[in-house]
Parts: structure tokens; C-alpha cells; sequence
């Protein structure tokens, strides 16, 4: 299979065959997912037994593309954003056989929504900083601690998380990355209402949960070097959805400009058009970087592309509260509800606006980022680290 | 050009610590979060005490007339107090924009609304720019109003409706009782100065203004140029509130706030809110003194502090991380307040259109202007 027009046909030829053999109009949604699963048509990229055949990235959208159009079910994609972006790629890399198969299916396929333990109080940008403690009792990792802004934890079956298993070292080798079962007694999931009116995320209070060993991600004290291919991934997963031209965002507002020929003034259309462009220009580097991806494990590149991202939506959801003037005033719904997916562009202009505020925040913050693109991109000198060596029980909290 | 003074009086202090008292006593910000849950308690208590207590109500109405005899500048001085607390009170709308409205008439409602016993809102959508076409209602010859006006700043909390009305030979301005109006509360996207749709079904109206496009226009430059000073104390408490939390919050063992990235931004930020509040000073101090520079000044002030209190209001929410999203911390009231105050009697971009006829700037393609006078 090195020919790629040979591999895109057999490819091609692969998904007809399955398709013909599991009608989408017929068959069950789970079993048709678990199928195509099996089948290694889910993300083709993964190797072969876990969904994959070990193909070129690249080749995801067509197959994805093609399924759709065949009117195949999804997999539940939205509401299991941080699974398939984040969680997914991370035990592939880090995972054991037996966790890669006993966890990878059922994410895929949507039947387990995951969510993000890493964030505390104290260890939001500095997340080395993490104090949750996870102490081994023979084969078993008993936690303490509190996590907060954990999006869709209500919905969640299981967490990535990170935690202190060794406070006597510096932070950043005292950590130790696990799979966390959200339905352990001891997990306390707490709604916290966001700007929105809505509780997207919450707190999670972790009291004597027990986790086994086998559920450890990585060697103890790696918990570092795992969290930053999660982030990694997670960057690129906020930034880079592959979307055609007047995808997202600026597709929004286009429609709306061009909805309301009432309201546009000679200042809004100039505005407009520099975002426009700026959206134009994002979403071909998106494409740049996803050739590259196809070559490897993300980098802190994509850390550009969520920069990008998060500026846009914050000015383009701006800019349209503006252009609908009068309307612009206006709201949905205040009413604090749960939500069971996330749509930056879905719901109001209004919503739009404020929820947008959070992309220059969750999975690393702006100021983050680009002190990441300059150290670890453009090689500047680090910023002083007062707390480096030092075991993290010394540090001043 | 003469020298207005940009400095604080010492008058003006007193008042502004005499406002910012009372609100720190009565306008506690979880009270305030609730009206966006439909609880409205806190509003008729904290009006009342601005309105009667402090004898806000009538700051701009003249002494003889029942007023404090006050300006443009107290008017200023209030509203960046207002803004800093978010306050959910109807000065802006009635005793500033629905009391300038009735300045020039003889109305004894002028009187009710200086002391503070009525309150007022003029019947326009909030985003209505000064110097647009005023939605009309229709007015029979029996003084009758039928017609819908939406988006009204002030309606919820006001006694009468100052409506602006065609009569076939004008615009009047009627007073209706607000018990005569059909008002439906619209969820907003700020609900500390909560909108209403307000439908006429043949209300009747007591005629308070005849030819009275003017003075509404008036009105509404006047509300235009002191909104420059809410959005001001917006600003102001982003910037003061980030500035004690980056004080204050640690990460990587440091003080956030010692992130030279972080001071250079918060240095920016005050070089704006300064400019901001003295933009919006001048824009008082013009009005307040008839001077002929009052009309570019509202413009500038409006073109400059609205983006301003909203870059603010980023700002703070961006700087204060995931805490800044959540419903608890009160910045996104401060957020939506500005956002909303952006597009109030106006956007930014429309006050700059505004000013381009002001100070001869004009847009492209337009004929070139028939100056006659300075430089002829
Ligand atoms: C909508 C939303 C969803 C989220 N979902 C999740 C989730 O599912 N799971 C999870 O674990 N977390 C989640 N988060 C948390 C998010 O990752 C953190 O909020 C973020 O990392 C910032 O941490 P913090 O809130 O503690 O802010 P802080 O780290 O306290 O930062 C405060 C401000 O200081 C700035 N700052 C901090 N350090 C520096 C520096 N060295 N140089 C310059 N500026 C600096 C920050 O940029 C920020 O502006 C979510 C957050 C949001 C808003």
C-alpha cells in the first residue's frame, strides 16, 4: 500500500464493502459504530486493532466524509470533544495494550464520554502545581483533592486526570497521570454556572477515590511528560477543526451581514473583511499544519492555530453583537441548565460572545501560549523559574 | 476652544463619595447578579435612596422647578459611580435622558420626576443613536397612541412613558401612564438595565411637548454624552478589581501580577481608562456649559470610552482566568454592561461617522463640503 492514489482507492473500496454490509438505515446505532470500529474505520490513522489501519491522517476527513454522506450514525463527537481530541490520543501513545483495548473502543464509539480532571484552585496555568494527592496502597491509588472547571463532568464516565504522587521532589517530576472512573463513590461532580447562565463545567471533589494501578497512564512520576501530550493535543483539537472556507465563526456573522442589509455601515463591512481575511488566512495554516500532523505527534506549534482561533471568535462574536445593533441587546435564556454538548457557534449572538471569551482560556490560556511560541518555538530564553528545583513541599502555596 | 476645567471640584467629591457610599451599602453585587434570575429586589429600594435620599432624581432640573440646580458634571459624576457598581437603577433614563426631554416644557410631571416621587423612560429603542429617526407611534386627534416601540432602557421601572408621537402636523411628546402600555420584559443581554417592548393599543396620553423632535434629539445627545461616564466607571472597576487579584494570585511560585507580559497590559489599559475618563469629562463639562464644542466632544467621548469599557471588561475577565467565566465573580456583569453600553444611543463606529461631518473629515465619495466661514 505505498501508491497513494492505491491506497485511497482500497481505502475507498474498504468503506463501499462495509457499507454494503452494514446498512446505516438498518442497522443499530451501537453496533454499527462498534462495527466500523473494528473494522478499522474509525480513525484510520490509529494502528490496526484499535480502530485504525495505520493510515495517513490525512485520510480522515475523506472517510469521515464519506460515512456522513452513506447517513452513518456519528459518534456522539460533540459531546465527547476532550475524549477523541485529548484522551484518545494519549493513551494511543502512552497507553498499555490492555488499556488501549479496554478503553479506546467504547470512547470512539461514544458509549463513554470522558472529561478532563487536570485544572485545581491553585493549578490552572501552573498545572505542575497540581496538589491533588494519590497515594498507592498495594495495587490501588487511593485520591484526595479538588479539581475545578471540568467541562461536561456530569457527562462523564471517565477522567483523565493528574495528580501528586510524590510531594518530596519538584513539581513537575512528582506527578503521575491516571484514568479516573467518574462513578467511584468517592468522585463528586458539582455544577459551576458560567457566564453564559449555563454550568458547562464544574467542580469535582475527589474524596478516598480508589483507582487501580492498571489504571495508571505512564510510569509513576511521569505525569508531566504525559499532561503535556495531552495538551498538545488538546490545543490543536480547540484550534484546528478542518472546516471549509466561511467555516466556524466567521460564517456566522457573514450570514448575518449579509441576513440584515439594514444594518451594515461602511465601518462594520471594513471590520468585517480584515476578520474575514484573517479567518481566510487561519484556516489555510490550519490546513499546513494538519499535512504536517500527518507526519507525526503535534508540537507546540498548534499553539499558534488556538491563538488564532480564540482572537477570532472572540472579535468576529464582537463585531456581530454590533452589526445586530438593537437585536444585539438582546438574549436567549439566562436559565442555569447543564448543557450536553458545547457549540461555540451555536445558540444566540449573545451566547456566542461570552462563550467565546472562555477559548483564550481553557486548555491554556493566551498568555500561555505565547510564552510557549516563544521559548519553545523561536528558542528566547525562558522565563526565571523560582520554583524549579525545589521538592513541591517546600513551595509557598 | 476655551479651557474647560478637567479637574474634580470639590463638590463633585463629596458627591461622588456620598454615591459610592451608598452603593457599597445597598448595591451588593450578588443582589445585582440576581436580576438575571428575575429577581429584582434590589432595584426599587437602591432607586429610591439614589433618587430621594441623595436628591438624584432631580440634579438637573433647576431649583425653581424642584431640583438640585446641578449639571452635566454631577449628572457625570453619578454615572461613573453607577457604572463602577453596575448599579440597576434608572438614572441615565429619566433624570437624565427623560428629564432633559422635559426641560424645555412646562409639565408639572418635571417636578414629580426631580423629586424623585415619578420616574420616567422615553419611549425609544436603547440603541437609538442621536441625530437617527425616532420610531414613531401614531397619535390620533383624541391624544390616543397606537404603535410598538422595542428595546426600551427604563420601562420597567418607570411610572410614565415619555412618548414621542406623530401627530400628522409633527412629533409630540405624550405622557402615558406606564398602567396604559402594554410592556413585555425582554431577556437582555444586559438585564442590570433591562429592556421592554412596549405596545400602544389606543392608550391616551397627556401631550407634555409640541414640535418636539428637538428637545428628544436633545435628549438623547445629552444621554450620549454622560453614558461616556458610566462607561468610564466600568472601566475603572475592571481595572482596579484585576489590578488587587494579579496582586494577589500566585502561579509558577511568582505573583501573577510581576508577569512583565502582564504589567505592560495593565499599563496600557490605564493609559486608556485615563484618556477615557477625561474624554468623558470633557464631554460633561461642554455640556454642562452650553459650550459650542459640546457636539464633538459627545462624539469623541462616545467614539472613545465605549470600546474602551468593553477592552476593559475583556481584559479583567481574560486576566482573571476560569474564575472570570463563572457566574459568582461579578465581572461578567461589568462585561455584559459594557457590551450593552456599546451599542446604547449608538456604536462607536456611528459616533465616528457622526464626528467625520463634525470636524470635516468627510467619508469617501461624498461632494466636497460647502464651508463657508473660517477658512474662506
Ligand atoms: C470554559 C472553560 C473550560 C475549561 N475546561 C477545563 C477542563 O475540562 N478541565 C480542566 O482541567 N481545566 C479546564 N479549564 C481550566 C483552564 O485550563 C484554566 O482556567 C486555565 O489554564 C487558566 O488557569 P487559571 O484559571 O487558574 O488562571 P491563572 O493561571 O490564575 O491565570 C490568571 C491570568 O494570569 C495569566 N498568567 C498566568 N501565568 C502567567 C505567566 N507566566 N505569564 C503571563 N500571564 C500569566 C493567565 O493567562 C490569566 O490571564 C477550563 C476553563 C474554561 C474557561
Amino acid at each position: 500500500m505505498s501508491d497513494p492514489s492505491t491506497v485511497r482507492e482500497e481505502l475507498r473500496r474498504r468503506i463501499a464493502d462495509f457499507l454494503a454490509a452494514h446498512d446505516p438505515a438498518t442497522t443499530e446505532r451501537s453496533a454499527f459504530l462498534r462495527a466500523r470500529y473494528d473494522a478499522g474505520l474509525a480513525w484510520v490513522f490509529f494502528p490496526e486493532g484499535h480502530g485504525g489501519l495505520g493510515l495517513p491522517r490525512a485520510l480522515q476527513p475523506e472517510v469521515d466524509r464519506l460515512f456522513e454522506s452513506a447517513g452513518a450514525p456519528d459518534n456522539n463527537r460533540e459531546v465527547n470533544g476532550i475524549g477523541l481530541g485529548m484522551a484518545a490520543p494519549t493513551i494511543l501513545a502512552f497507553g498499555t495494550e490492555e488499556q488501549k483495548r479496554r478503553f479506546l473502543r467504547p470512547l470512539w464509539t461514544g458509549e463513554e464520554v470522558w472529561c478532563q480532571l487536570f485544572s485545581e484552585p491553585g493549578a490552572g496555568s501552573d498545572l505542575a502545581a497540581v496538589a491533588t494527592r494519590a497515594v498507592r496502597q498495594g495495587e490501588t491509588w487511593v485520591v484526595n483533592g479538588q479539581k475545578v472547571w471540568t467541562s461536561v463532568a456530569h457527562n462523564a464516565r471517565f477522567a483523565i486526570l493528574v495528580a501528586r504522587t510524590n510531594p518530596d521532589v519538584p513539581k513537575h517530576a512528582g506527578l503521575t497521570y491516571f484514568l479516573c472512573d467518574m462513578t467511584d463513590p468517592g468522585v463528586d461532580v458539582r455544577p459551576l454556572r458560567q457566564i453564559t447562565g449555563e454550568a458547562e463545567f464544574n467542580e469535582v471533589f475527589l474524596t478516598d477515590v480508589r483507582i487501580p494501578d492498571t489504571h495508571r497512564l505512564g510510569a509513576e512520576g511521569e505525569g508531566w511528560k504525559v499532561a503535556t501530550a495531552t495538551l498538545n493535543n488538546e490545543r490543536v483539537a480547540i484550534g484546528d477543526a478542518a472546516a471549509p472556507r466561511e467555516g466556524g465563526m466567521v460564517g456566522v456573522v457573514a450570514r448575518t451581514w449579509r441576513e440584515h442589509p439594514e444594518r451594515r455601515t461602511a465601518e462594520l463591512h471594513d471590520r468585517l473583511l480584515r476578520l474575514w481575511v484573517d479567518a481566510e488566512v487561519a484556516r489555510l495554516t490550519g490546513q499546513r499544519l494538519r499535512q504536517k500532523l500527518a507526519l507525526g505527534q503535534p508540537g507546540p506549534a498548534g499553539s499558534t492555530m488556538k491563538l488564532t482561533f480564540a482572537r477570532l471568535n472572540q472579535q468576529l462574536s464582537g463585531l456581530e453583537l454590533e452589526l445586530l445593533g438593537e437585536d444585539g441587546l438582546r438574549y436567549s435564556d439566562w436559565t442555569m441548565v447543564r448543557p450536553e454538548r458545547v457549540d461555540f457557534t451555536g445558540r444566540d449572538a449573545g451566547y456566542r460572545y461570552l462563550r467565546a471569551k472562555g477559548n483564550s482560556i481553557e486548555g491554556g490560556t493566551s498568555e500561555i501560549l505565547r510564552t510557549i511560541v516563544a521559548e519553545r518555538v523561536l528558542g528566547l530564553p525562558a522565563e526565571p523559574r523560582v520554583d524549579k528545583d525545589i521538592p513541591w513541599k517546600e513551595l509557598q502555596k | 476652544m476655551s479651557e474647560v476645567n478637567l479637574l474634580s471640584t470639590d463638590v463633585e467629591d463629596d458627591l461622588r463619595s456620598a454615591v459610592r457610599d451608598l452603593l457599597t451599602d445597598r448595591c451588593d453585587p450578588t443582589a445585582v447578579t440576581a436580576v438575571y434570575d428575575g429577581d429584582r429586589s434590589v432595584v426599587g429600594g437602591l432607586w429610591g435612596a439614589l433618587a430621594t435620599e441623595l436628591g438624584l432624581a432631580g440634579l438637573l432640573v433647576s431649583e425653581e422647578r424642584g431640583g438640585a440646580g446641578a449639571s452635566a458634571r454631577e449628572a457625570a459624576v453619578v454615572l461613573e459611580e453607577l457604572g463602577r457598581a453596575v448599579a440597576p437603577v434608572p438614572f441615565l433614563t429619566s433624570a437624565v435622558i427623560a428629564t432633559t426631554v422635559l426641560l424645555g416644557s412646562d409639565s408639572e410631571l418635571l417636578r414629580a420626576l426631580a423629586s424623585g416621587e415619578r420616574t420616567a423612560a422615553l419611549a425609544v429603542p436603547l440603541s437609538t443613536a442621536p441625530g437617527s429617526a425616532l420610531p414613531l407611534v401614531r397619535a390620533d386627534a383624541d391624544g390616543r397612541l397606537t404603535g410598538t416601540v422595542t428595546s426600551v432602557a427604563g420601562a420597567l421601572e418607570a411610572h410614565v412613558l415619555l412618548v414621542p408621537a406623530s401627530t400628522g402636523d409633527g412629533v409630540s411628546v405624550y405622557a402615558v401612564p406606564a398602567t396604559e402600555a402594554a410592556l413585555t420584559p425582554v431577556v437582555s443581554l444586559d438585564m442590570t438595565r433591562q429592556l421592554t417592548d412596549v405596545r400602544f393599543d389606543g392608550a391616551t396620553g397627556q401631550p407634555v411637548l409640541a414640535d418636539a423632535e428637538p428637545a428628544v434629539q436633545r435628549a438623547l445627545a445629552a444621554g450620549a454624552a454622560l453614558l461616556a461616564s458610566e462607561q468610564v466607571g466600568v472601566a475603572q472597576w475592571c481595572l482596579d478589581t484585576t489590578i488587587t487579584y494579579l496582586k494577589e494570585r500566585r502561579q509558577f511560585g511568582r505573583i501573577v501580577g510581576g508577569f512583565q507580559a502582564l504589567k505592560h497590559r495593565l499599563a496600557d489599559l490605564f493609559t486608556d481608562v485615563e484618556q477615557a475618563s477625561v474624554a468623558a469629562r470633557y464631554a460633561a463639562a461642554t455640556l454642562a456649559a452650553g459650550d459650542p464644542d459640546a457636539e464633538i466632544a459627545a462624539a469623541v467621548a462616545q467614539a472613545y470610552c465605549s470600546d474602551v469599557a468593553v477592552r476593559a471588561a475583556e481584559e479583567a475577565l481574560q486576566l482573571h482566568g476560569g474564575i472570570g467565566m463563572t457566574w459568582e465573580h461579578p465581572v461578567h456583569l461589568y462585561l455584559k454592561r459594557a457590551k450593552a453600553d456599546q451599542i446604547a444611543l449608538g456604536t462607536a463606529g456611528g459616533h465616528r461617522a457622526r464626528l467625520a461631518g463634525l470636524v470635516d473629515l468627510p467619508p469617501p465619495g461624498s461632494a466636497p463640503a460647502n464651508r463657508q466661514g473660517d477658512r474662506s
